[in-house]
């Protein structure tokens, strides 16, 4: 894909074995990074991204155009202060900016893979950024953090790489994915696959993408971030450009067409199988199954610190489920820190700008990383 | 510095895991990580609080004491620090139960409802008391459950709650607690700070 062709890339050579049991090598993990990596190699932060997200957390993505997924957070003088930290953030396996994905060419067939691309999990996606740890060659990282699907990697990755990570800030998050989740991805994979044009996964081909499907998928999924409270104080039942009911099923109300517009861009930039691929891995995810319904024992090789963040209008991974984590740290005496912040922004708060959120993020990450270094000497 | 904080601290073993239940900004567990322990943690109800907590560094989780408390296993702190605030709790037995399952030891410290100030505000002005150590007026007050050091004394007693150490405080003065005196400190006493055990 020659759109990808100038930006940053890390082939991994080694091999990865999936959970679904294939394995695979050489494939690339594209990323990006931000500030820099200091000589001790000590002020490193691995930055997960969500559903759709990608690699650009902050500044101009250079492929979209568009402001990075994390701008209010990550920057010089932001929360994450690109100034005094060194930031990695790598496009998820499955993902459709770079990293090996179902857009990726099948070398033995010349063609993209599409649904021919292994089924892959969270835990897949964390091994395959410890590559760029190694490649780095970081000892110890001073933070992992993201929000929604990216909390879930953070988790994994201390789960998996117990001592890697001095802190660990999982944003609005779960350690499993609920009925209530499997069900609002199975809605939008059943829109994109209901789509014609989505033809069993086979539509690079043709030139012709799932556009409808996706934006539909789209949709849906963007109401389960906000708040009913936003909703309505943003939108209630105003009307579109009208001053009147049509009576036809044009955008009568401004919420529609706003959804729409929601629905419209994001085909631009995401792929449909990129879609299915990682809604299945987010649905995939069972931290508690994983270790024998304990999700304590997870965590229990691990000496990071850390602290939770979850938000009182989120209804798509709620405090309680935040809290659960909370709850199997302290059970086996970690160093935990959990803060419920005030937003009526629903989930997307950690997106936005929500300053007590933004905050208090600065905060845990200054002081954690002062205190560690005060140590060391 | 609060004399008050002296006083706990000189309580807790240098390096003890602490917990502060009800830590508020985090003003004892600062003096605590400066000078006694690194391993201090704090529970508290107030989100603006918690906030304050993590800027300075601490590790607080906001959450609430008659609640949450649960997730803590049996002794997983040396010890639980409970500082004026059994009075505000809907259940306060329960409480300190909880104090001494989660914590090998409690330290507790009670505003005493039994000094001077406060029985002479109620028989001679006939009103519910406000004095230093207790500032709100009877509408306002998160206090639900008001005792006396005696009072304390006594439930502690019935409970089969061990007392390592009764201290009180009057004025500048620390004192110790003991059968013989605790009348007088219940009189004389600002402040009552128990370290006790199951």
């Amino acid at each position: 894909m020659n759109k990808f062709e100038n930006i940053k890339k890390l082939i991994v050579e080694d091999q990865l074995k999936l959970d679904c049991g294939q394995t695979i090598s050489n494939f690339p993990i594209a990323y990006e990074t931000y500030g820099k990596l200091n000589s001790k190699k000590s002020n490193a932060i691995l930055v997960f991204h969500a559903l759709t997200g990608d690699q650009f957390a902050t500044d101009i993505n250079p492929i979209t155009k568009k402001d990075g997924w994390w701008k209010y957070a990550l920057g010089p003088g932001k929360a994450i202060d690109t100034e005094k930290y060194f930031v990695i953030c790598a496009n998820v396996l499955g993902g459709c900016m770079g990293s090996f994905g179902p857009s990726s060419i099948n070398p033995k067939t010349g063609k993209t893979y599409e649904i021919d691309f292994p089924v892959i999990t969270i835990n897949d996606m964390v091994n395959a950024q410890y590559f760029l740890i190694k490649h780095f060659e970081i000892e110890k990282l001073f933070c992992v953090t993201g929000g929604s699907m990216g909390g879930m990697q953070v988790l994994q990755f201390v789960a998996n790489y117990p001592n890697l990570s001095q802190t660990a800030v999982p944003i609005a998050c779960t350690s499993n994915h609920s009925a209530q989740n499997i069900a609002l991805n199975e809605l939008g994979r059943q829109a994109i696959m209901a789509d014609a044009k989505w033809q069993n996964g086979k539509y690079e081909e043709s030139n012709a993408s799932p556009d409808k499907g996706l934006s539909v998928a789209r949709m849906a999924a963007h109401i389960s971030y906000l708040s009913k409270d936003a909703l309505q104080e943003k939108f209630g039942r105003k009307l579109q450009e009208r001053d009147d009911l049509k009576f036809s099923f044009d955008a009568d109300f401004q919420i529609e067409s706003y959804l729409r517009h929601q629905g419209s861009v994001f085909v631009d930039r995401f792929d449909a199988n990129s879609y299915l691929y990682i809604t299945r891995a987010m649905d995939y995810f069972d931290l508690n199954k994983k270790y024998e319904g304990n999700l304590s024992k997870a965590f229990k090789d691990s000496k990071t610190k850390f602290f939770i963040i979850s938000f009182t209008s989120d209804w798509l991974y709620p405090s309680s489920e935040n809290k659960e984590i909370v709850i199997a740290l302290n059970s086996i005496g970690a160093d935990v820190g959990y803060i419920e912040i005030e937003s009526d922004k629903g989930h997307d708060s950690f997106l936005l700008n929500v300053p007590d959120f933004l905050e208090t993020l600065r905060g845990f990450l200054n002081t954690s990383y002062e205190r560690l270094n005060e140590k060391r000497i | 510095m609060k004399k008050e904080f002296k006083i706990i601290s000189d309580l807790i073993l240098k390096n003890s895991r602490v917990l502060d239940v009800g830590c508020g900004d985090g003003e004892l567990m600062s003096f605590l990580y400066k000078n006694i322990t690194k391993d201090v943690r704090g529970i508290e109800i107030s989100k603006q609080n918690v906030q304050k907590c993590i800027s300075k560094g601490l590790t607080a989780i906001e959450g609430d004491a008659e609640k949450d408390l649960i997730q803590f296993p049996d002794s997983s702190f040396d010890i639980v620090i409970l500082s004026q605030t059994l009075q505000a709790f809907l259940n306060p037995e329960k409480v300190l139960n909880e104090l001494l399952r989660v914590g090998k030891k409690a330290i507790v410290t009670i505003p005493n409802f039994g000094h001077w100030k406060v029985r002479l505000n109620l028989l001679f002005k006939g009103t519910m008391p406000v004095t230093k150590s207790l500032p709100h007026q009877w509408h306002n007050t998160p206090n639900l459950h008001m005792c006396t050091i005696k009072d304390f004394s006594d439930f502690c007693d019935n409970k089969k709650i061990k007392f390592i150490k009764s201290l009180a405080l009057d004025g500048e003065k620390l004192l110790n607690i003991s059968r013989t005196n605790l009348g007088k400190r219940n009189l004389f006493s600002e402040i009552g700070i128990f370290l006790i055990e199951k």
